[in-house]
């Protein structure tokens, strides 16, 4: 560009000032209306957060009903100055747990609130591809989550308020007008709905922008590997959750419009419910986990001061996961009496899952193999990770047998297996990644010692929750009840006392969030302003200032060598 | 452009806007609304006379507020269009947004077409299932479509249906080729005669077939026989249908912004996503047709 120097410097300085132009936090307007993608993902993030104490609160309630044999809490008698009335709202608070750590935490978390601020910044561009429609993604989760809250209170069927019937909306529980008549699961079909809606926005929101905005010169095969699980998680959203939606809205005619699609006296089917439910069901649970393996990726290869071992086989791992992923949904279903011939297949495919998703396992492992490993907060949890998701991968790997899984079907088996995965595996990769990334979006440093603590005594009380809960399940203790025979009860006791551990740990986050936030004692000083981690961190977003300028990548940046992995 | 001096991409940085707040907030109203109508939620005070089951305030309000947020968003996309905010990159965005929104679409219509399909085929394998008798279940499962049930003659009004979206798929295409010549004229000729063909398909199903239908839909029919084939059938070509009505519109749009001189020879993707929608609603059909009416006739006949 032919620019005299005086000219140049000039436009710099006014690109600085647009850079700069950042409305007020008290402007609601910046908020409500906003098109800016890190606006966007800071109000994804405290979603996440706020949604994931509510549903955290929840599973207190379910682990003190569960400390010991008999009924604690849904009693009928004043709680905390509540009244659970019985044994159906135990499960209404285990749905809503469900749901609400699902679709209005780990994903808003994952990738509306880490996705939309570092996929553009990772690849170079200046936004989404589309900012208006980036909002509507984000505000249709508080409507959904209200209406899931909603449904909680008003009239669910025979047994009391809400629904009961678990996150998976089972047919025929979900449609019967005695047992959840009432508006309590219309509700919660069109929460679901909602959130649908807002996924399915945002999916091509981010596949568009990964597409078409990447800076000059990166190509795909440059792409940071958080970006390409990115990219794997919103194919799966898309092409799975409008099913999920065909799926629900057959829920809602049963349930209103007299049809029979899962009434078998009408000659329908429910257990059709359950093909529809876990062909999106499936890929949801890897919608959950694979964001996870990028951010985890990012943060092995910056604090061993590596690049990622096996870059390209580590993004074609995700391809495949997430390939193989939609057709291996009826391994949930393998109580159903589907056929042998169908058993043995969907066990297959099942198990050819753990090779990509070893191949993940051992490049993190490879990539730390001769690394300058540097143990700071992020690698904790990113260590954590990897040890907690191996161990419910090979769990997972248990339950993909049909004849093992005949035994442990709905037994706590089941329930330790994907806490680990999800609970231990997802959550802490959420934690992995805002430790990493809060100094970036922030420009304040938190204190590494809160950041420990958290991580200490959360690795203890999730462990101390649900390890025990494999012998439970082993025993033969069914999920979804509130109460059970004294034979189980020294586990669950364990198990209610890791919940202890894990909240006190919630509380050290909130203090290390109150102390980095309100007490701001700590900027990250000009030196460390653009990166605190050093030259591990190589990709784009640790090229730009801390907090980033409220519009970046003004004029683009150009992608020459293959460091940005 | 000249409004952003130093910014050295073709990328559009959005102004903010209230539609997708205004849009949110309008969408739990329309919720609780259906909500209220199919059920009607309890409570006491202020609100229950809104609440009351059937009370359309609610939904109504929710409504018009989705109504006045597509009117609104559109517009703002057209005028920053019309300001050329639309540069040739932010083009290829809208064509890739347009084309995934349809995969979704198609996904969507996945769902109908596997319960069709589970109901339909594997109606035999669950008949083998039931132990123990229950006899309404084993009545229900034994046949496919079931006896009562008197299926459409697929070469009669769904053939002249097949063949009218297939019309309207080559009149806007014609409309397309002579938007691109700069033959507006033409143009205009095409999307009328798409527009009407598209409302003539809809007449003719929602005004002239599904009143003849030889079998019942919900709980008006018998439980155990006719209700389950009149379920897949009615919501399969029912959200068929509603996607023609909501194609025609969007073809309606282009039409009065081909009037307006909104389209020029170069720049018109608001119409080909149209006329794309178009082609992804006449697929839809060319399945339902092969699949829901003329595959159970042959296989009743054979």
């Amino acid at each position: 560009m032919a620019t005299s120097p005086s000219a140049h410097a000039g436009e710099h300085a006014d690109e600085h000032g647009h850079a700069d132009h950042r409305p007020s936090p008290y402007d609601p307007r910046r908020w409500l209306f906003s098109t800016n993608h890190k606006d966007i993902g800071t109000m994804y993030l405290i979603f996440a957060i706020i949604a994931g104490l509510v549903g955290g609160a929840m599973s207190g309630l379910l682990r003190w009903e569960l400390a010991e044999p008999g009924l604690q809490v849904f009693n009928g008698q004043s709680v905390l100055g509540i009244v659970f009335g019985n044994e159906h709202n135990y499960n209404v608070i285990m749905s809503a747990h469900g749901l609400i750590m699902i679709f209005f935490m780990v994903m808003p978390a994952l990738i509306g609130g880490f996705g939309n601020w570092f996929v553009p910044l990772m690849i170079g561009a200046p936004d989404m591809a589309f900012p208006r429609m980036n909002n509507i993604s984000f505000w249709l989760l508080p409507v959904a989550l209200s209406l899931a809250v909603l449904s909680m209170i008003v009239p669910g069927g025979s047994m009391g308020t809400g629904f009961g019937g678990g996150w998976t909306l089972y047919a025929p529980l979900s449609t019967s007008p005695q047992l959840h008549g009432g508006p309590s699961m219309d509700l919660l079909i069109l929460s679901i709905h909602v959130a649908g809606i807002s996924s399915i926005l945002g999916s091509i929101n981010f596949i568009v922008t990964i597409f078409n905005m990447r800076a000059p010169g990166m190509t795909l095969h440059r792409m940071p590997l958080f970006v390409w699980s990115i990219l794997v998680t919103v194919w799966l959203l898309l092409l799975s959750l409008p099913v999920l939606a065909g799926a629900i809205t057959m829920l809602l005619t049963d349930r209103n419009f007299g049809t029979n699609f899962f009434n078998a006296a009408g000659g329908g089917d429910p257990a059709m419910f359950q093909h529809l439910f876990w062909f999106f069901g499936h890929p949801e649970v890897y919608v959950l986990i694979l964001p996870g393996f990028g951010i985890i990726s990012q943060i092995v290869s910056t604090f061993s001061r590596k690049p990622v071992f096996g870059y390209l086989g580590m993004a074609y791992a995700m391809v495949s996961i997430g390939v193989i992923g939609f057709i291996v949904w009826a391994h949930h279903m393998y109580t159903t009496g589907m056929g042998l011939e169908l058993e043995a297949y969907f066990v297959a495919a099942t198990m050819i899952i753990a090779v990509p998703t070893g191949i993940k396992i051992f490049s993190w492992i490879a990539t730390m193999w001769g690394g300058s490993i540097d143990l700071k907060v992020p690698m904790l949890w990113a260590i954590g990770f990897i040890f907690l998701f191996t161990l419910g991968g090979v769990t997972g790997v248990v339950l993909a047998n049909s004849g093992i899984d005949t035994v442990l079907h709905d037994t706590y088996y089941v329930v330790a297996h994907f806490h680990y995965t999800m609970s231990l595996g997802a959550t802490f990769a959420v934690f992995a990644g805002f430790y990493y990334w809060l100094p970036k979006m922030s420009g304040l440093k938190y204190s590494g010692f809160l950041g420990g603590l958290h991580f200490w005594l959360m690795f203890v009380g999730v462990n101390a929750v649900f390890f025990p809960q494999h012998f439970l399940g082993l025993q033969g203790m069914p999920r979804r009840y509130a109460d059970y025979p004294a034979g189980f009860a020294h586990w669950n006791l364990i198990s209610s006392y890791g919940y202890v551990i894990t909240a006190v740990g919630v509380l050290v986050f909130l203090a290390m969030l109150l102390d980095m936030f309100v007490l701001r004692r700590r900027k990250l000083n000009a030196a460390e302003n653009a990166s605190p981690w050093g030259e591990g961190a190589t990709t784009l977003e640790w090229t730009l200032s801390s907090p980033p300028p409220f519009h970046q990548f003004s004029e683009l940046p150009v992608i020459a060598e293959e460091k940005h992995h | 452009m000249a409004s952003h001096g130093d910014v050295k991409h073709d990328y559009h940085l959005v102004d903010p806007s209230p539609w997708p707040f205004v849009g949110s907030l309008s969408l739990f109203l329309l919720a609780v609304g259906a909500v209220v109508l199919m059920k009607g939620i309890e409570v006491q005070g202020p609100l229950k006379g809104l609440l009351a089951h059937g009370s359309p305030a609610i939904f109504g309000v929710g409504a018009i507020g989705i109504l006045a947020t597509m009117a609104g968003w559109w517009g703002d996309v057209i005028k920053e269009g019309q300001k050329g905010h639309h540069t040739p990159v932010v083009d290829i965005h809208l064509r890739y947004g347009m084309i995934l929104f349809i995969a979704s679409e198609v996904m969507f219509f996945v769902a109908w077409f596997w319960a069709y399909f589970e109901l339909a085929i594997f109606h035999g394998v669950r008949a083998d299932w039931i132990i123990q008798g229950d006899a309404d279940v084993m009545k229900a499962w034994a046949h496919w479509p079931p006896p009562n049930v008197e299926t459409f003659d697929p070469f009669h009004l769904p053939l002249m249906n097949t063949l009218i979206l297939l019309l309207s798929g080559t009149t806007v295409t014609w409309a397309h080729h002579a938007l691109q010549k700069g033959d507006r004229n033409g143009a205009m000729w095409g999307l009328i005669l798409t527009v009407a063909l598209g409302s003539l398909f809809t007449f003719i199903q929602f005004g002239m077939e599904y009143p003849e239908a030889g079998f019942m839909y919900g709980n008006q029919g018998d439980v155990t026989t006719a209700n389950l084939y009149g379920s897949t059938f009615f919501m399969a070509t029912g959200f068929h249908g509603a996607h023609v009505i909501i194609g025609t519109i969007f073809l309606t749009v282009c039409l009065i912004r081909l009037l307006a001189g909104q389209f020029t020879p170069q720049k018109h993707f608001g119409f080909e996503a149209a006329a794309w929608y178009w082609h992804f609603v006449d697929v839809v059909w060319l399945f339902l047709f092969a699949f829901v009416y003329v595959t159970p006739k042959l296989a009743m006949e054979g």
